[in-house]
C-alpha cells in the first residue's frame, strides 16, 4: 500500500511532462519550423483548400487520372445509423480487411478489372488500380498504374496522348537515394498540373 | 523514496503493479469523461465502458491493440494526456524490468534487484523524451501534421467535400515507434499517410521500433561483464528475423492467384511494385510492407503500414508466428530482453540435461526454481491464447465479430488473442472487435500476457540476484558461440513450433491450399 502514493505523484508528474509539456513544445516548434507540413501539407488554389498534398481524394470522371480503389466508409447521409461506402473519407480511414481468399475481393477486382480493361483494352491491368490501398487514403498511384490511364484522360481532354504521356512521366517520383520506397505517382498533383495545362 | 534504496524483487514488482493500476484508473477515467473536458475539437462523445476498459489495458500493457477508429473516437486530449503519456511510461516500464532482470544476473548475493521509482524516471528522462523530441520534429518535416486545430474541410477538384482528421500526430508517433507502442494516432495506422507520409519516415519507424531492443542486448552484455554475451542473445534474434522477412517478401511479391484470370498484371517491372497490393500502399510497394510486417511482430510494436488481414496466407503466418513464439526477436522494450532470457534458461536447463550437470548460465546455477518460472512464464502464453481462440470459436458472440469467413476468419480470432496475449497490438482487422464479450476477453489476454510473464520473472531476477557466482570451469557450456545460439533457435522454435502448429495449420495453412486450389470463402 505504501507504493500507492508515489504511484499516483509519479504518474501525475509523467502526465504533465508526457502528455502536456512535450506535445505542446513540439507543437510550437513545429508551427514555427514547419509550419506547411505541421498544418497537414494542404494545398490551395484560388485561395480555396482543394486537398492535402498527402491525403488522396476520390476522381472519377473521364478527364482526371484516378485513384486507386478505397475501402473507407461513413454515415449514410439519409440515415446516420446506417454505414455506407465513402471513397476517400479523410475521417475515417481503413483498408477492405478483405483476406485473399474472401469472394468478396475476387468478386471487387473482377468488377474493377472488366471497367478498367474497356477503357484501355491494349495493356494489362496494374495490380494498383484493381486493389484497395491499406489507408483508403493512398494518394499515390504505381507509373504503370498512371500510364495505363493516359489513353482515356487525353480522349476525354481533347489532348495529344503523347503530352499527357509526357506530364505523366514528369510526375513520377522515384525512390530515393535510388533504393529507398516505390516509385509513385501523386495523382492530386498531377490532375493538377493537368488543369493547369488546359488552361494555358 | 530515497534514490539510493535497492528494492526486493517483491517491493520492485508491487511498485510496478501500483504504478500500472493507478495508471489503469487515470486513463479509464480520461475517456470516459473526454466530452466534458477540453481539447476536444471534433466533438467526441465519452468512450464506451468496455471500450475504455480495453483501451485502457491496452495502453498500460504496452499493446496498445485499438477496437475503435481513433479520429471518431478519442479527443484531443485523451491522445495526448492519456495515449501519449501511456506510450511513454509503459515503455519506461519495461526497460526498468530488463534492467532488473539483468541485475539478477550481474548482482552476487545482493538482496535488491534496484529501485523501480529510479529506473522509470531515467528511462523517460534521459532516453525516451529526448529522442521522441528529436524523431518528432523530423516526423513533421518529412509531412505528419502538428496541430491543434479542427479538422480541415477541402473542396475537392471535382467539387465534392473532404473532411480531413488531423492533430497532435507527430508527437504521439514518435514514442508510438520508440517504445514500441504501435497504437495509431488514425486507424490505419502506419498505413495513413499523415502517420507515416513517406518511404524515409518508414524506414526510420522500422528502425526506432529495433533500436532500443537491440540495444538493450548490447546493454546486457556491458551489465554482466562481456560483451560477447549480448552479441550472442543479438544473433539469435537476428537470425530469427532474416528467416521472417525472408518468408514474408517472396511469398508477397508472388501476388494473388485468384486474380490471374482477370488480366491482371502482378509482376514487378520497372514501372510497378506488382505483388499482393490488396491492403498495401504505392509508396511502400512488397517490399517495404514485407519488411515493415516482420518487424513490427518481431518487436511488440504492432504498427502496421499494410493490413495483415489481406496478406496472403503464408505470409499471414509469419507475423503470428513471430508473436506466439513471445515477442522476442528484438522484442518489446524491455520485453524482448527477458522474454528471451526466460528462453535462455530453459535452453541452458536442455543443455544441462544433455551432459548431466547443473545448468548455469553466466555463472549462476540454475536450480529448480528458475526453471519452473521460466516455464511457467513461457506457458501462460499458449494458455492464454489458445483457450481464448477456443471459446471465441464456439461462441456466437464470437464468430458473429469475424470479418472473413472459412479458414481466415479463424486466424482473425487465432491473431487477435495472439497479438493480444503477446503485447503486440497489431491485428487482422477485419475483425470487429468493438462488443463487449471482445473488449473484456483481449483484455484478460492482454493483462494475462504482461503481468503473468512479468511476476514470475522478477522472482527469477530476486532468486538469482542472491546467488554466489561459480567460477567458469572446463565442463562449463559456452554462451557466446554459434552452439549455444543454434541451440536457443532450436528451443524457441521448438517450443513455438509444437504448441502452436496445430492452430496455424486450421488458419493459415489450410487457406493457402484453398487458395492454390481455388477454393474461395
Amino acid at each position: 500500500m505504501n507504493h500507492i502514493r508515489p504511484a499516483i505523484v509519479m504518474m501525475l508528474a509523467m502526465t504533465l511532462l508526457t502528455g502536456l509539456a512535450y506535445p505542446l513544445a513540439v507543437t510550437v516548434i513545429a508551427q514555427l519550423a514547419f509550419p506547411w507540413q505541421a498544418n497537414g501539407s494542404l494545398i490551395r488554389r484560388h485561395g480555396i483548400v482543394v486537398g492535402a498534398a498527402r491525403i488522396g481524394q476520390n476522381f472519377a470522371s473521364a478527364g482526371y487520372f484516378h485513384p486507386r480503389p478505397s475501402a473507407t466508409t461513413g454515415p449514410d447521409p439519409g440515415d446516420p445509423a446506417r454505414t455506407i461506402a465513402v471513397p476517400y473519407n479523410g475521417a475515417n480511414s481503413g483498408g477492405s480487411n478483405l483476406g485473399p481468399t474472401a469472394k468478396e475481393l475476387v468478386r471487387h477486382v473482377q468488377a474493377r478489372a472488366a471497367a478498367l480493361a474497356a477503357q484501355n483494352p491494349a495493356a494489362p491491368i496494374p495490380v494498383d488500380l484493381v486493389t484497395s490501398s491499406a489507408s483508403g487514403l493512398d494518394p499515390d498511384i504505381t507509373p504503370a498504374g498512371a500510364l495505363f490511364q493516359v489513353p482515356r484522360v487525353a480522349r476525354a481532354r481533347s489532348l495529344p496522348v503523347a503530352v499527357v504521356r509526357r506530364l505523366v512521366l514528369a510526375h513520377i517520383t522515384p525512390r530515393l537515394f535510388g533504393v529507398i520506397g516505390e516509385p509513385h505517382v501523386n495523382v492530386l498533383r498531377l490532375n493538377l498540373a493537368l488543369d493547369a495545362l488546359a488552361r494555358h | 523514496m530515497r534514490e539510493d534504496e535497492e528494492q526486493h524483487w517483491l517491493a520492485y514488482a508491487c511498485a510496478m503493479l501500483a504504478f500500472s493500476f493507478t495508471g489503469f484508473v487515470g486513463l479509464y477515467a480520461l475517456q470516459r469523461m473526454q466530452a466534458v473536458l477540453p481539447l476536444d475539437p471534433a466533438h467526441q462523445g465519452a468512450v464506451s465502458p468496455a471500450l475504455a476498459f480495453d483501451t485502457s489495458v491496452s495502453f498500460l500493457t504496452n499493446t496498445n491493440w485499438q477496437s475503435y477508429v481513433p479520429e471518431t473516437t478519442m479527443s484531443d486530449l485523451t491522445q495526448m494526456a492519456g495515449l501519449t503519456v501511456h506510450n511513454f511510461v509503459s515503455a519506461a516500464t519495461g526497460i526498468a524490468l530488463a534492467l532488473a532482470l539483468i541485475r539478477g544476473f550481474a548482482r552476487r548475493s545482493a538482496q535488491g534487484i534496484g529501485n523501480f521509482w529510479v529506473d522509470l524516471t531515467r528511462c523517460v528522462l534521459y532516453v525516451l523524451l529526448p529522442a521522441a523530441i528529436v524523431v518528432a520534429l523530423f516526423f513533421v518535416w518529412q509531412g505528419v501534421p502538428q496541430n491543434l486545430g479542427a479538422y480541415t474541410h477541402a473542396t475537392t477538384l471535382e467539387g465534392a467535400r473532404q473532411v480531413i482528421a488531423q492533430g497532435p500526430v507527430a508527437s504521439q508517433e514518435a514514442i508510438k515507434m520508440l517504445g514500441t507502442n504501435g497504437g495509431g494516432f488514425f486507424n490505419a495506422n502506419s498505413a495513413h499517410p499523415y502517420e507515416n507520409p513517406t518511404a524515409l519516415t518508414d524506414l526510420v519507424q522500422m528502425l526506432l521500433i529495433f533500436a532500443i531492443g537491440a540495444g538493450l542486448t548490447n546493454v546486457f552484455g556491458r551489465m554482466v561483464g562481456d560483451e560477447r554475451q549480448g552479441w550472442a542473445i543479438f544473433a539469435v534474434m537476428f537470425a530469427l528475423f532474416l528467416a521472417g522477412a525472408a518468408i514474408t517478401y517472396s511469398v508477397e511479391s508472388q501476388g494473388n492467384p485468384a486474380f490471374t484470370a482477370f488480366r491482371v498484371d502482378q509482376a514487378p517491372s520497372a514501372l510497378q511494385p506488382g505483388g499482393n497490393m490488396e491492403g498495401k500502399e504505392v509508396r511502400f510497394g512488397i517490399a517495404n510492407s514485407a519488411l515493415f510486417t516482420t518487424v513490427t511482430t518481431d518487436a511488440s510494436a504492432g504498427a502496421v503500414n499494410n493490413m495483415h488481414d489481406s496478406l496472403l496466407p503464408l505470409a499471414g503466418a509469419v507475423p503470428l508466428v513471430n508473436i506466439m513464439l513471445g515477442e522476442i526477436i528484438f522484442g518489446g522494450v524491455g520485453s524482448g530482453l527477458y522474454g528471451m532470457l526466460l528462453f535462455v534458461i530453459v535452453a541452458m536447463f536442455v543443455a544441462g540435461l544433455m551432459v548431466g550437470r547443473t545448468p548455469e548460465y553466466l555463472g549462476k546455477k540454475l536450480e529448480a526454481k528458475e526453471v519452473k518460472m521460466a516455464m511457467l512464464a513461457i506457458l501462460v502464453l499458449p494458455l492464454s491464447i489458445l483457450g481464448f481462440t477456443a471459446l471465441a470459436v464456439v461462441l456466437p458472440v464470437g464468430t458473429a465479430a469475424l470479418g472473413n469467413a472459412g479458414p481466415h476468419g479463424f486466424s482473425e480470432a487465432l491473431y487477435a488473442y495472439t497479438s493480444a496475449t503477446g503485447n503486440n497490438g497489431s491485428a487482422f482487422a477485419g475483425l470487429a472487435a468493438d462488443t463487449p464479450f471482445w473488449n473484456d476477453t483481449l483484455g484478460l489476454a492482454m493483462f494475462i500476457g504482461r503481468f503473468l510473464m512479468i511476476v514470475p520473472m522478477l522472482a527469477i531476477a530476486g532468486s538469482l540476484a542472491r546467488k554466489k557466482i561459480v567460477p567458469a570451469s572446463l565442463g562449463t557450456f559456452p554462451t557466446t558461440g554459434a552452439l549455444f545460439v543454434g541451440l536457443v533457435v532450436g528451443v524457441i522454435l521448438v517450443t513455438g513450433g509444437l504448441i502452436f502448429f496445430p492452430a496455424v495449420a486450421l488458419g493459415p495453412i489450410v487457406e493457402h491450399f484453398a487458395l492454390l486450389h481455388g477454393t474461395l470463402y
